[in-house]
């Protein structure tokens, strides 16, 4: 992963995309403060800087007029309205589109790209004459310089930087530099509040400089030379139109200051020859120039909120981590195993230890485990986008709520859930808000709502998808299902049970075949998706007020609550999240149905045995086995049955260890796990071993379990 | 390259050569290149794999991680291993991953000159050819060269 540069600056670009979309939705959501306003023009600037270095040209002239026209807004010439910020939200899209094509190729819809480029000229009142962009130097910004001939000007600038501006790496020669550009520069060094050597700090700032420019540019591109300091310098700048009252500025501007007689006189381009400038800052200048790769984005945020100090780290150094504290805690259960078989009179005191080494090796592994965790933030933020464009495509107004975005799930869940929510927000657009005109007829808003929500929820991530559009048509639905020979033409089915049809496979409601869903790819790709991460989705609707879908997804894909239970003289592991309820079953409980067909009798109710052996052709079915203990548990459709196994053991934390590449996939089987003795337990999916049902596999296995036991 | 090897230098003689391990499957000798071999440990019980085919033991656990374990024998179409304390599994690695193949015991090393390796002579059974890659003489036996790419294809193929 890491090394390139290149690779560096993608990673940026995530970030800087992402502070660009977050301060977007702000303006969006009625935000017009100019900080905010600042921060997504710092971020396609540092986009466009970037790119420019790496010569992606599309991106640059893109961003550029994306950056042309927000510093428009910036400086207060354009009004942000509704249809500026539609505007900036679709370029900010398409922003981001490019950059995912300049990192994996492919290619950009290019009529879409001239759509946006027209409609940012719009707002261009006079023609960028200049495109071509240089790439950023250290610290120094580029400033696009207009070429209107303008009187000449003097400008009094008085710049004194804080030590925060050396610790970013931005360095005043190139500020000066850039201020040479605009005209021509004097610059005087003040060094008069440097203290005596015995009292110097080596990372304090002590120095300022006075500086007189004469230039044609206006007020607004001397002050955009110091754009990227801002907030980390004491600046002043006062321009003067004839020497008098210039002078006379200066003398105030001395006097204020107590600027004294013998200040030294530096001449550009060689500030390096003063050299209180490299005793002043050496040791921050080192540290700036190591974190040259990532100032430029830091520096751009930090104005608005202090950053978390964050460390890039390598997924795969984590999950290395990761599985080495599930070692260290399957060692741990080892040796406690091994230590109670000792034949030693006293082990109280082990035994203390070793519950201190227990607890410690937990914290060890929450700690690891927090490190995969992140916010659902970004997931939220991307899901605008879908919302958005949905609403485009549809002609429907809706905008996208989001809760709960602090919600930490893990990164795996997070990657792989993405398709997932787009896929139901797409739906939820296009077939839940209803036209707007119809929405004001139904007495709600003309903007359709959607609300997106993250929590937890004990142990487990709860994920709603929230709409206020018509709700499942019910009839439709039913009417589709039994057209599709999906259900039968006489089934009683209850509202519940009609909703959950949306998620069989080849279920679609739209009439027509529109361009966002209705592909033949249905809801049952979802929850496919959804239950491949251990999750199970739910949907739950009134008509005419709306839908809600839960998506219930484990914490972790790492660790996993289960029941520990004998099958066939082998151990397997339960998922305790499918376990409704355990019993020891007796022989009145039991009640045969057809040839071979059981059900148990549990308060009245019968449900269906499923023996866990037969399923699993470990042993012949429904052989002599004495009654033993069952698992009730509940499958997708609610349906209920009840897991046959020889013992319950124990119920405990597993680490689940994948058997891809060990094995292809074992039906019934989900995972493996290590247990204390070190052997190895199957993790056991009960939802396919009931879909296999009563096995008639072979009877194979007498040899293997001689081998086994 | 050949001509300028100095006959009877012992250190270019021993590069020539290379180690095998060999073992008894079933009764017959096979050998690996030791260079293939991970570690070879004592058989302990397997946790069983449900709808196995026969040749797939079940699955162990070498420091942490979950290996298959093969029988040889019947991955040969010989008769099905017995397994017991006796026994040992070789640990190989195959396509980056380890596999355990259970051998009725480790016989001993031996060094070959690759030219006193035989090709398997033409049989009848497709399997056998595929199997095994040569065949040495040594010390008035037949020992077989394994193809372990052949024996342990692709993971995913491994239960079928």
């Amino acid at each position: 992963m890491s090394g390139s540069i290149q690779d560096t600056f993608f990673e940026e670009c995530e970030e800087l995309l992402e502070a660009m979309d977050e301060g977007l939705t702000a303006i969006e959501g009625g935000d017009h403060d100019s900080e905010i306003v600042n921060a997504v023009f710092r971020a396609v600037h540092s986009i466009k800087g970037g790119a420019g270095a790496f010569g992606l040209d599309e991106l640059v002239a893109f961003a550029h007029k994306f950056e042309t026209v927000f510093d428009e807004v910036r400086s207060n010439k354009l009004q942000l309205n509704t249809k500026l910020i539609q505007l900036l939200l679709r370029c900010s899209d398409h922003l981001a589109d490019l950059v995912s094509v300049a990192r994996d190729g492919g290619s950009t819809d290019e009529e879409h790209h001239d759509v946006l480029i027209a409609g940012l000229e719009e707002y261009l009142d006079e023609e960028e004459e200049d495109l071509t962009f240089e790439p950023m130097g250290l610290g120094g910004p580029s400033v696009p310089l207009p070429l209107a001939m303008e009187t000449e000007k003097t400008y009094q600038i008085r710049f004194q930087p804080l030590k925060e501006m050396f610790g970013t790496g931005n360095e005043p020669f190139f500020l000066f530099q850039a201020l040479s550009d605009l005209g021509a520069l004097r610059v005087e060094l003040d060094e008069t509040e440097l203290p005596g050597f015995d009292a110097m700090s080596m990372d304090e700032s002590y120095l300022a400089w006075n500086m007189t420019l004469v230039s044609t540019e206006p007020k607004s591109s001397v002050e955009a030379v110091f754009e990227f300091v801002e907030g980390l310098c004491e600046l002043s700048i006062t321009s003067d139109k004839d020497a008098e009252e210039d002078a006379a500025a200066l003398a105030a501007l001395n006097a204020a200051f107590g600027m004294s007689g013998d200040s030294a006189e530096v001449d550009l381009p060689s500030p390096f020859d003063a050299p209180a400038l490299a005793e002043v800052a050496p040791m921050a200048m080192t540290e700036a120039v190591e974190r040259v790769e990532t100032v430029k984005s830091e520096s751009g945020k930090s104005e608005q909120r202090g950053p978390n100090p964050t460390l890039r780290v390598d997924l795969e150094r984590v999950d290395r981590l990761i599985n080495a504290v599930g070692e260290l805690i399957i060692n741990h259960s080892m040796l406690a195993q091994q230590i109670a078989n000792l034949d030693v009179a006293d082990l109280r005191d082990v035994e203390t230890e070793l519950e201190g080494f227990k607890n410690l090796a937990r914290d060890i592994q929450e700690g690891v485990m927090s490190i995969r965790a992140q916010p659902v933030k970004p997931l939220f933020q991307r899901m605008a986008r879908i919302v958005r464009e949905a609403s485009a495509a549809t002609q429907k107004t809706a905008k996208l709520v989001t809760e709960g975005e602090n919600t930490e799930v893990d990164k795996t869940v997070i990657e792989r859930l993405s398709d997932p929510l787009t896929h139901i927000l797409r739906n939820a657009v296009d077939h839940g808000i209803e036209k707007p005109e119809d929405r004001e007829a139904a007495g709600k808003s003309r903007v359709g709502e959607i609300r997106l929500s993250a929590s937890h929820r004990s142990g487990s991530v709860c994920i709603e998808i929230r709409d206020d559009g018509a709700g499942v048509n019910r009839p439709r639905v039913k009417q589709i299902a039994i057209e599709k020979g999906l259900i039968p033409e006489n089934a009683e089915l209850t509202d519940g049970e009609i909703d959950n049809l949306l998620f069989l496979p080849g279920f679609s409601t739209a009439k027509e075949v529109s361009n966002l869903s209705g592909r033949g790819v249905g809801m049952d790709v979802v929850k496919n998706a959804v239950t491949a991460l251990g999750g199970r989705i739910n949907i739950t609707s009134h008509p005419g007020k709306g839908s809600t879908f839960t998506i219930i997804l484990p914490l972790t894909l790492a660790v996993m609550d289960g029941m520990v239970v004998s099958v066939a003289d082998q151990t397997m592991v339960v998922p305790i999240t499918s376990i409704i309820e355990t019993m020891r079953g007796s022989d009145d409980m039991i009640n045969s149905l057809g040839a071979d067909g059981m059900l148990l009798s549990i308060r009245g109710n019968f449900v269906p045995i499923c023996d866990v052996a037969g399923a699993l052709g470990l042993r012949k079915p429904n052989g002599d086995q004495p009654p033993g203990v069952y698992l009730l548990v509940e499958t997708e459709t609610g349906q209920r049955s009840a897991l046959a196994v020889d013992d319950i053991h124990d119920q405990r934390q597993v680490v689940i260890k994948s058997l891809d590449g060990v094995c292809g996939n074992i039906p019934g089987v989900a995972a493996a796990t290590i247990l204390g003795d070190g052997k190895i337990a199957m993790i056991l999916d009960p939802e396919s071993i009931l879909a296999a049902g009563p096995s008639s596999t072979s009877f194979d296995s007498e040899r293997r379990m001689s081998n086994a036991s | 390259m050949q001509a300028e090897v100095k006959i009877g230098d012992p250190e270019v003689k021993h590069a020539q050569q290379s180690e095998f391990v060999s073992f008894t499957v079933a009764g017959q000798a096979f050998c690996l290149k030791i260079t293939q071999i991970r570690e070879i440990r004592r058989w302990s019980p397997v946790t069983i794999l449900p709808h196995a085919p026969v040749d797939v033991l079940g699955v162990m656990n070498l420091r942490g991680a979950v290996i298959p374990i093969y029988d040889l024998s019947a991955r040969f179409g010989l008769q099905q291993t017995e397994a017991s304390e006796r026994n040992v599994v070789i640990v190989v690695a195959v396509h980056g991953k380890p596999v355990g193949l259970l051998a009725e015991s480790v016989s001993e090393i031996i060094s070959i000159n690759p030219e006193d390796i035989q090709d398997t002579p033409q049989v009848d059974s497709r399997h056998t050819m595929e199997y095994i890659q040569g065949i040495i003489s040594h010390d008035d036996t037949m020992v077989r060269i394994i193809n372990l790419d052949a024996v342990i294809s692709a993971p995913e193929q491994g239960l079928s």
